[in-house]
C-alpha cells in the first residue's frame, strides 16, 4: 500500500443553516441567491481522505493523493476549492448544467474512476438536499466493487479496509479488499477548517474540467418530481383533562390508534 | 431532511510552522495607472471572510459571554485562531506569515469582532505591536521578533500610552538613556493591551529631551522577560473585558542597541506610521460590532410583538435599524478604501482617520440603539446587546480618540482644499 489514490466525491448543496422555501412555481426548492456550501457528509469524506494521507506520511508507510471530484454546473468549482483549501491535492470538475440524479452521477463517477484508477472512492452517505442515499451504492454496483456504507470508523490494511458501520440495529464491522467504495456517516470525523495559508495555497492546485457530455454517459433523469410542497404548519398542542380524553383524541383526531 | 443533524463543529489541525513558500503575487496593482476599483470581493477574499465567519460562529460566539463575565484571557481560542492563520496576518511571508494587506486583514477583523470585540482586540493588539516593526525593522529584527510570532502562538504589545499622556504623545515621560552599549529605559506605561501576556513590547521612549516631538523619541523592541519590567494588575474595564489591559513599569530596563527600531529619533514617525495599518483594522472591528448589534436587534424585532404586530413593523424601531445599516455600509466602505489605498502604496492617513472616526461613532450608536430595541431586556445580561453597548465605547477612545481623528481629518481637508 505504498501509493494510494483516494477519489472523494463532493456535491454543492444549499447550506444546512438556510431556511429553505419552495419556489414560486411550486416545482422545486428555491436555490437562487441562497447560500450554498459543500454537502456536510462530503466534508467528512474530504477530511477522512486527508487524515489517511497524513497518517501515511507520518508513519512513513507510504503516500496518498487526494483527488476531489464534483459533478454539476460551474459553481461546483467553489466546492472543489474548499476541498483543496482543506488539503486535497487536485480537483476534477465534471461540468453539466443538466439535472443530475444519483444514477447519472454514479455513471459519471464511474467514468472518472476508469480514468483515475483510484484505490478508494469516498462519498457522503447522502446529500442533504435530496437525501437519496444512492450514489455510493450505485457506483459500487456499476463498478462491481465492494462497498462499506455509513462508516463511523475506517482502518486501512494491506490492500484492504476495515470499516465500522452504523446500521439500524447497532454497529457492524466489515472488511473489504481495495479498491472499494466508502460512504461517510456523521461520526466518522470532525472536518477541519481550511486555514488561511491553505486557502492561499489552494489557488495553485490543479483543477481539471471535463464536460459531462464528453464522458459518453447517459445522464438523462429517470425520476420526475411531480409536486413539492412545504410541510403543513405545525398545529398548537392541546391540554387534555383525562386519559379517556387522550385516547379519544388519539383515535379520532390524530387517528394514530 | 437531514440538515438539522449535521454538526457545526470543526477540527483545528496543528499547522506545521514552516514558513509559507513564496505564494502568488499579491492580487492588487502597485502602479498609479491601473487603479481599477471593485466594490466586490475576489474568490480568495471571500474564502478568507468565510473562514473567519465560520470560526467566529463556531468558536468565538459560544464562549464570548463567559470571557466577558470572568475577564479570563481567551488563550485557547487565540491558539486555535493562530493555528488557522487568523493571527499575525501582516507578518511578511519571508518570516513565516501570510503578508496579507490591510484590506484582506480587515475582512478578518470585522468577522472576529462580530463575535466578540474584546477577543478581537486581544488578537488585533498583536498586529498593532508588529506594525512598527513591519514599517521600520531591519531583517535581523524581523527574523527575531516577527519570525517567532509565526512559530508559536505568542502575544506582543504596543507600549506607548502613559498615565499622563495618551493623545499627547509629545508629552511622553518614559526615557531611554544610552549607557555603554545598552539603552536603559525608565518610565510608566498604562492601558497596554496584552500587557500581561506579551512576549515582547514595542516601546516608545524619549531619547532627546531638547528636540521637537518629531525627533525626540525612539522606538525599542523590549523582551518581555527583561529585568526591571513590572507588570501591573489586570484592569477591570467597562467592556472588551476578555482583553488584557495593564500598567507596565520600566525600572532601569536594559535594551541592546540592536533592538533600536529604525534610527534614534525616528520613534514618533514610526509609531504614527503604524496607525496607517492599524486604524482601518480597528475601524473594521467597530463595523463588526455594529453589524452584530444590527443583526441581534433585527432578530428580536421580528419576533417581539407589541400593539398587535412585530415591533419591526413599528417605524420608530425599523428606523433605528435602518440607521444602523446606513452607518455600517458607509463605515465599511471607508475601511475598504483606507485598506486599498495602503495596499496600493498610497498615503492613507486621512482616509484611515475617517474610517476610524466614522466606524467608532457608528458602533456606539448602533449598540446603544440595539439596547433600545430590546427594551427592558436590552439592559439585562441574559441578552446579548448590553455587552455590545459596553464594548462599543472604547472604539471612540483607543487607537486615537475621536477628537484626535477629527484633528487629523480637519487638517487634511485644509491641505486638500488649499493645495
Amino acid at each position: 500500500m505504498s501509493n494510494l489514490r483516494i477519489l472523494v466525491a463532493t456535491k454543492r448543496v444549499v447550506d444546512y443553516a438556510v431556511k429553505i422555501r419552495v419556489n414560486a412555481a411550486g416545482s422545486a426548492v428555491e436555490t437562487a441567491n441562497v447560500k450554498h456550501s459543500m454537502n456536510p457528509f462530503d466534508e467528512i469524506g474530504t477530511e477522512q481522505a486527508i487524515q489517511i494521507k497524513e497518517a501515511l506520511a507520518k508513519s512513513k508507510a507510504g503516500t496518498a493523493e487526494v483527488v476531489v471530484v464534483s459533478c454539476g454546473p460551474s459553481k461546483s468549482q467553489e466546492t472543489l476549492r474548499t476541498a483543496l483549501a482543506m488539503g486535497a491535492d487536485r480537483a476534477i470538475h465534471v461540468d453539466s448544467d443538466e439535472e443530475l440524479q444519483p444514477l447519472a452521477v454514479a455513471k459519471l463517477l464511474k467514468a472518472v474512476v476508469e480514468k483515475e484508477k483510484p484505490d478508494m472512492v469516498i462519498l457522503g452517505k447522502q446529500a442533504i438536499d435530496d437525501d437519496s442515499n444512492q450514489t455510493g451504492q450505485m457506483l459500487a454496483g456499476l463498478l462491481n466493487w465492494p462497498q462499506a456504507t455509513f462508516a463511523s470508523k475506517v482502518e486501512l490494511g494491506d490492500k484492504s479496509m476495515t470499516v465500522t458501520r452504523e446500521v439500524d440495529g447497532g454497529v457492524e464491522t466489515v472488511k473489504t479488499p481495495l479498491p472499494a467504495i466508502l460512504t461517510t456517516d456523521l461520526r466518522l470525523n470532525v472536518p477541519r477548517y481550511a486555514s488561511l495559508p491553505n486557502i492561499m495555497k489552494a489557488k495553485k492546485k490543479p483543477l481539471a474540467k471535463f464536460a459531462a457530455a464528453d464522458l459518453g454517459v447517459d445522464i438523462k433523469p429517470r425520476l420526475q418530481t411531480l409536486k413539492i410542497a412545504e410541510p403543513p404548519k405545525r398545529q398548537g398542542g392541546k391540554l387534555v383533562e383525562s386519559v379517556d380524553d387522550l385516547v379519544d383524541k388519539l383515535k379520532n383526531e390524530a387517528k394514530v390508534l | 431532511m437531514l440538515r438539522s443533524a449535521t454538526s457545526t463543529l470543526r477540527r483545528i489541525t496543528a499547522v506545521k510552522a514552516a514558513p509559507v513558500q513564496q505564494v502568488a503575487v499579491r492580487s492588487f496593482s502597485s502602479s498609479m495607472a491601473s487603479q481599477n476599483v471593485s466594490f466586490g470581493l475576489s474568490e480568495d477574499q471571500l474564502a478568507i471572510q468565510e473562514l473567519a465567519r465560520k470560526f467566529t460562529e463556531d468558536e468565538i460566539i459560544p464562549i464570548a459571554a463567559h470571557h466577558d463575565r470572568t475577564g479570563e484571557y481567551p488563550t485557547e481560542l487565540i491558539r486555535k485562531a493562530w493555528e488557522l492563520g487568523l493571527v499575525n496576518t501582516h507578518v511578511p511571508q519571508k518570516y513565516g506569515g501570510l503578508g496579507l494587506g490591510v484590506f484582506d486583514a480587515s475582512l478578518v477583523s470585522e468577522e472576529l469582532a462580530y463575535g466578540c470585540s474584546g477577543i478581537q482586540t486581544a488578537i488585533e493588539a498583536n498586529g498593532l505591536a508588529e506594525a512598527p516593526l513591519i514599517v521600520a525593522a531591519n531583517d535581523f529584527q524581523m527574523k527575531k521578533y516577527l519570525g517567532r510570532m509565526t512559530e508559536e502562538p505568542l502575544m506582543a504589545a504596543y507600549c506607548v500610552t502613559e498615565p499622563g499622556a495618551g493623545s499627547d504623545v509629545a508629552g511622553l515621560q518614559t526615557k531611554a538613556v544610552k549607557k555603554g552599549d545598552k539603552w536603559v529605559i525608565n518610565g510608566q506605561k498604562m492601558w497596554i493591551t496584552n500587557g500581561g501576556k506579551a512576549n515582547w513590547y514595542f516601546v516608545l521612549a524619549k531619547t532627546d529631551a531638547n528636540a521637537k516631538a518629531g525627533q525626540a523619541f525612539t522606538g525599542f523592541i523590549v523582551d518581555g522577560d527583561s529585568k526591571g519590567i513590572t507588570i501591573g494588575r489586570k484592569e477591570q474595564n467597562m467592556g472588551q473585558r476578555a482583553s488584557d489591559t495593564r500598567g507596565i513599569t520600566f525600572e532601569d530596563v536594559e535594551v541592546p542597541e540592536e533592538n533600536v527600531l529604525g534610527k534614534v529619533g525616528q520613534g514618533f514617525k514610526i509609531a504614527m506610521g503604524a496607525f496607517d495599518i492599524t486604524r482601518p483594522l480597528v475601524a473594521a472591528g467597530a463595523v463588526g460590532l455594529a453589524r452584530r448589534a444590527m443583526v441581534e436587534a433585527t432578530k428580536y424585532a421580528v419576533d417581539r410583538k407589541t400593539m398587535g404586530k412585530a415591533i419591526i413593523d413599528h417605524q420608530a424601531v425599523s428606523f433605528m435599524i435602518a440607521d444602523m445599516a446606513i452607518g455600517i455600509e458607509a463605515a465599511r466602505q471607508m475601511v475598504w478604501k483606507a485598506g486599498w489605498l495602503k495596499d496600493n502604496g498610497h498615503r492613507n492617513t486621512w482616509e484611515a482617520s475617517i474610517a476610524k472616526a466614522l466606524a467608532s461613532d457608528v458602533a456606539v450608536k448602533s449598540a446603544c440603539d440595539a439596547v433600545q430595541v430590546f427594551g427592558g431586556a436590552g439592559f439585562n445580561t441574559e441578552y446579548p446587546v448590553e455587552k455590545l453597548y459596553r464594548d462599543s465605547k472604547i472604539f471612540q477612545i483607543y487607537e486615537g480618540t475621536s477628537q484626535v481623528q477629527r484633528l487629523i481629518i480637519g487638517k487634511g481637508v485644509v491641505d486638500r482644499v488649499m493645495k
